[in-house]
């Protein structure tokens, strides 16, 4: 079966049947109908991770040391378990940024820079080209190996010439197979969907693989995992294999760096980081992903031992390549069928990782190394062409078929020197010198791009010369000498012992010095200067990335300090400004704030609290939005919102003056409806009193008129009526116009020293008539010496004659005793008009004084009198600044009194 | 021969009731004088006049309210009812009129429109 | 997201009990030529250890929010 022509036609038909898998599904994620957007598939997809280096030299270092090829597997186990903080933030990370590749990563982080971009992809090339070799190896390895069936032969050094190379002719397929999965056509985001199904499906086939042999040996070459360890122990030379830390140092400490670098491998190789990141669907696949993966990986070791050691036992020492035990053992055994399926296992292994490799480092050379070199050349006025699609893929294209041939070259070169993981181990150590300024750019914002760039070329230098270089060394490319003497002959830099530190094993040597190198020249270069303005807007973006809502893009605009400064000021004034801008510029370390995310950021908020966080948004974005805003179209943008802030302010303060405004209305409203009311009143009241007399006026001057017969009695009684009715509506006239003068302030007041003695003797005569008529006595009470008042003659007169003539009107007939007395009263001259009549109840006391109120007796028919003269004597005296009240007991009599202010 | 009429004058201002009760004397009616509402009302049951002149401003019980209570009480439902009023306000006229009264005069009056009033009242509809 | 945060530093913790687990003073402890079921310890315990340490994993990953 092993024939030649059978393995090349299946090696074709399984690259075929990946190759229809990957365009299948690149048509389905062209309809919208992805295959690949499941966790499952992702986490399948991840398992690129084990390449040929997995399938032939796990086995092979098994067979060297024990458990020397586990810390490979176990340190992506912890790394992963790390990986919902870590990766997620990256993958968050490279969502919002758009990122395609991980130089874009680290380019991005570091305020997008083109030269660090670009040494990146150099490293990484230069890098992995050890891997991809040791791909080639194990392919043509496997494929002599196959062929020289049923002899099995460990395919040494054999040296052939380029034209019959297997190698060669592998690398030349493995290019142009890679061209068709990855370069049919440009995806925006560097999905490629297709790549990953294929890959998904090759996982499977390699572990279905590796476990079919593994099973077989173990149960069908042994009796089970007992019976072969059994067998080690009973073998003397294999015995401390199975207890493999025999020293304490030396091994430990290997373990312990081959655990860190792979640890920081399964991040940073190109490959991972494009099926991990990259091409990752969906954020929560992450879930699935950080057990499944592990658990494949585990699985796909479980027997690795049992054939490593089934191997040492059933080959004779030195006859058989431990690398090949996977294919060799079912070859021995002439199970065809199982080794052609191992074949195909470690075929679909190896062309898994170059695939992806490939393409992951052709898309970095494109975007981040030859692009920006071109664009930059103006004389190719590349920003002219419309369409750079052809260009770009070409460029691809050039790309894969490069890396691969000179992967090709460095087997040529260096692949003898070291077993698979050996050389695997140089790749791994080369894309650990990311991780320092890609770890640290996702966590710390101090990072700069000169840090980054001193760590990665210091870490890379030391790798190269202490990795690359012995290769070549050892592979007869360079003098020997090097190694053992240094260059130039100085011992001190001996490319395996540096600065004398030997004992170490290469690898953990090249580590710790790179390391220290690279973390060193980071930290240091980083520490020494502050990051632009870009770079900390970068980093913001980066290690804030989950506390921000994810409004990426919209920072990638300029702000000025000044500009945002004023925008501040304009709302919360300027000292609130400054105070702001200076906490800021403290709690960052700077002198003065750089317009950056962060104070982008700081600034809105600060607005939020004035303008509530929607228009503070808006505020600060078209402050920093990159296109078209004038910083002129801003300001009136500001003028306009910062009017309608101080206007809103002014409608609340116009809507409370408006408010207390018409409650006043409202209440001098009712005010003067009341008024009004009273003043009809008043009108209708006058009104009537001045009618009444008028009625009886001229009824009877009618009568007198129409009825000449009258008697002359009667002519003299109607008249007398008439008479007094006359006098009577002379009299309201006068009162009427007394309180209306009174009340508008129109009075004319003449104030004079008066002698109260001489006003009652006045006014005892003028009513002496009324006394006389109701026959009631009018006593006089006065001292002999009575102190002036100031006031107004007339008007006191009034009062007295208004008092004296209410005492007459109501006091009984005959019996009637009306006393005037006046008295001093603390500074006041006091007048009391004291009367005999019924007296007045206590509820009449005080509205006697009101306009048209009389204390009425039914009984006695209507008063006589209009009620206004208490009420214009209340006001006379008051304005005077006295007081007049009355004091009366109901059937005893009544006492008006008042006083005045004594003159002088 | 007619009965001769009974006419019922209700004001206060004694002055006034003089004027009119010569008045009403001079036109043959006999006359009674109330001085305050409830005389009004009592009188005008017992009484029962054909035509009452009501003043609208007395105490006790004011003009409108009497005027009301004779209207509502079938006694007193047919006396042809006079208001005289002193004030210019046509919400007393108005209300006066809307409670019954048949006519209304104001003060000061005109005799001799007051005299044809009441004649044109007591007359019998032809 | 508080669910993922105690997620994150659960894992974070089942890393650093993989680092212990799998650190010289406690390999040395099975370092010896013992077997369990045909099987030297050391090898056992690493595929037992490697395993237990998975099966957390995928607990603490998928336990709902």
């Amino acid at each position: 079966m092993l024939g030649t022509s059978v393995v090349i036609l299946v090696s074709f038909a399984y690259l075929g049947l990946l190759f229809a898998i990957a365009y299948y599904a690149d048509q389905r994620a062209d309809a919208g109908r992805s295959v690949i957007a499941s966790p499952y598939i992702y986490s399948l997809s991840l398992a690129v991770y084990a390449t040929a280096w997995t399938f032939y030299g796990s086995v092979g270092r098994a067979a060297d040391n024990g458990v020397g090829f586990l810390p490979i597997y176990i340190g992506p186990t912890l790394m992963i378990a790390l990986w919902w903080v870590v990766m997620r933030k990256i993958v968050r990370i490279s969502k919002q940024n758009r990122i395609t590749s991980l130089a874009d990563f680290i380019a991005s982080r570091y305020g997008k820079s083109a030269l660090l971009g670009g040494m990146v992809t150099v490293i990484a090339v230069v890098g992995i080209l050890p891997y991809i070799s040791l791909q080639l190896k194990a392919v043509s390895s496997s494929f002599t190996t196959v062929l020289q069936y049923p002899e099995i032969a460990a395919p040494a050094a054999l040296h052939v010439s380029l034209p019959q190379d297997t190698a060669l002719y592998v690398a030349l397929i493995l290019a142009a197979f890679t061209i068709l999965f990855g370069t049919r056509h440009l995806d925006a985001a560097e999905h490629h969907e297709g790549m990953v199904a294929a890959i998904a499906f090759e996982s499977v086939v390699k572990l279905v693989a590796f476990l079919a042999v593994g099973a077989w040996v173990t149960w069908g070459l042994y009796n089970g995992f007992g019976d072969i360890f059994e067998r080690t122990a009973a073998d003397a030379q294999l015995k401390p294999m199975l207890t493999p830390f025999g020293g304490v140092g030396g091994d430990y400490s290997s373990w312990i760096w081959l655990t860190i670098l792979s640890m920081l491998a399964i991040m940073f190789l190109p490959r991972q980081f494009q099926v991990t990141v990259i091409e990752n669907k969906d954020e929560k696949h992450l879930r699935k992903a950080i057990w499944l993966f592990p658990l494949y990986m585990l699985a796909i070791n479980v027997f690795v031992l049992p054939i490593a050691f089934g191997g040492l036992l059933h080959f004779p020492r030195g006859t058989a390549d431990a690398d090949a035990f996977v294919l060799t053992l079912p070859m021995s055994q002439k199970q065809e069928l199982l080794a052609l399926v191992v074949f195909i296992g470690g075929l679909s292994a190896a062309t898994g990782m170059v695939i992806v490799e490939t393409i992951a480092l052709s898309t970095m050379v494109c975007n981040d190394l030859v692009m920006p070199v071109l664009l930059r050349l103006r004389g190719l006025g590349l920003n002219q062409r419309k369409d750079l699609t052809g260009l770009l893929l070409g460029i691809r294209r050039g790309a894969i078929v490069l890396i691969l041939l000179l992967g090709y070259v460095y087997f040529k070169i260096a692949g003898e020197a070291y077993a698979l993981v050996a050389t695997g181990l140089i790749s791994f150590a080369a894309v650990a010198q990311f991780a320092p300024a890609a770890l640290g750019g996702i966590f710390w914002k101090g990072a700069t791009r000169r840090g980054a760039l001193a760590g990665l070329a210091a870490g890379f230098g030391v790798w190269f010369y202490t990795l690359l270089l012995p290769a070549f060394a050892r592979s007869q490319w360079l003098p020997a000498g090097l190694l053992e003497h240094g260059p130039f002959g100085i011992e001190f830099l001996k490319p395996l012992a540096l600065f004398g530190v030997s004992g170490l094993d290469q690898l953990t040597h090249a580590m710790i010095w790179s390391m220290v190198a690279n973390i060193g020249a980071y930290v240091g270069v980083s520490l020494l200067h502050a990051p632009s303005a870009e770079e900390h807007r970068q980093a913001s973006l980066f290690v804030d990335v989950f506390t921000w809502p994810g409004e990426a893009r919209f920072w990638r605009g300029t702000a000025s300090s000044p500009s945002l400064f004023n925008l501040l000021a304009r709302f919360v004034g300027l000292k609130a400004a400054s105070e702001a801008f200076r906490d800021y510029a403290r709690a960052h370390g700077v002198e003065r704030p750089e317009a950056d995310a962060d104070l982008v950021h700081f600034v809105e908020k600060q607005l939020a609290g004035v303008l509530g966080a929607a228009s503070a948004h808006i505020m600060v974005a078209s402050v920093v939005k990159e296109e078209a805003l004038t910083l002129e179209e801003v300001r009136t943008m500001l003028d306009e919102a910062s009017q309608i802030v101080v206007y809103s302010h002014r409608l609340e303060q116009k809507s409370q003056e408006l408010e207390r405004a018409s409650q006043e209305l409202r209440e001098a409203n009712a005010r003067l409806t009341e008024l009004d009311r009273m003043k009809d009143e008043f009108v209708s009241t006058v009104s009537h009193e001045l009618r009444t007399p008028l009625t009886s006026i001229r009824s009877f001057t009618e009568i007198l008129h129409d009825n000449p017969q009258l008697s002359l009695a009667e002519r003299e009684r109607f008249l007398g009526i008439v008479i007094k009715e006359t006098e009577r509506l002379t009299r309201l006239i006068g009162q009427v116009l007394d309180v209306s003068r009174l009340e508008s302030g129109r009075v004319e007041w003449h104030e004079s020293l008066i002698d109260m003695r001489e006003v009652i003797e006045d006014t005892a005569a003028s009513t002496s008539q009324l006394f006389r008529e109701r026959n009631v006595r009018l006593e006089r009470n006065l001292p002999s010496r009575v102190p002036k008042v100031r006031a107004d003659l007339d008007r006191i007169v009034q009062v007295v004659v208004n008092l004296l003539s209410n005492a007459v009107k109501f006091i009984e007939p005959e019996r009637g005793r009306v006393e005037i007395a006046v008295a001093e009263d603390h500074g006041f001259l006091r007048v009391d008009v004291r009367d005999n009549g019924p007296g007045i109840s206590a509820e009449h006391q005080e509205i006697i004084f009101h306009k048209f109120r009389q204390a009425g007796d039914p009984l006695t028919g209507k008063p006589q009198g209009s009620g206004l003269g208490l009420y214009i004597s209340r006001r006379i005296i008051e304005h005077s600044g006295g007081r007049i009240w009355v004091s009366s007991r109901l059937g005893d009599g009544a006492c008006f009194s008042f006083t005045l202010p004594l003159a002088g | 021969m007619t009965t001769p009429r009974k006419v019922l004058i209700a004001d206060d201002e004694p002055n006034i009731v003089t004027s009119l009760e010569f008045l009403m004397k001079g036109c043959d009616f006999e006359v009674r004088v109330a001085r305050d509402g409830e005389e009004a009302m009592r009188l005008a049951q017992d009484f029962q006049p054909d035509l009452l002149l009501l003043d609208v401003m007395m105490p006790v019980c004011d003009g409108l309210e009497v005027c009301r209570r004779i209207r509502g009480n079938p006694a007193t439902r047919g006396i042809r009812i006079v208001i005289l009023t002193a004030h210019g306000r046509e919400t007393d006229v108005a209300r006066g009129l809307a409670l019954g009264a048949d006519a209304y005069i104001t003060k000061p009056f005109s005799n001799k429109e007051l005299v044809a009033k009441v004649r044109s009242l007591l007359q019998p509809a032809p | 997201m508080a669910g993922s945060d105690v997620r994150g530093q659960r894992l974070a913790a089942l890393c650093l009990l993989g680092l212990t687990l799998f650190s010289y003073p406690v390999l040395a402890v099975f370092n010896v030529p013992e077997t369990v079921a045909g099987i030297p310890l050391l090898y056992a315990y690493f595929f037992v250890a490697w395993g237990s340490l998975i099966a957390l994993m995928a607990l603490v990953a998928e336990r709902p929010d």
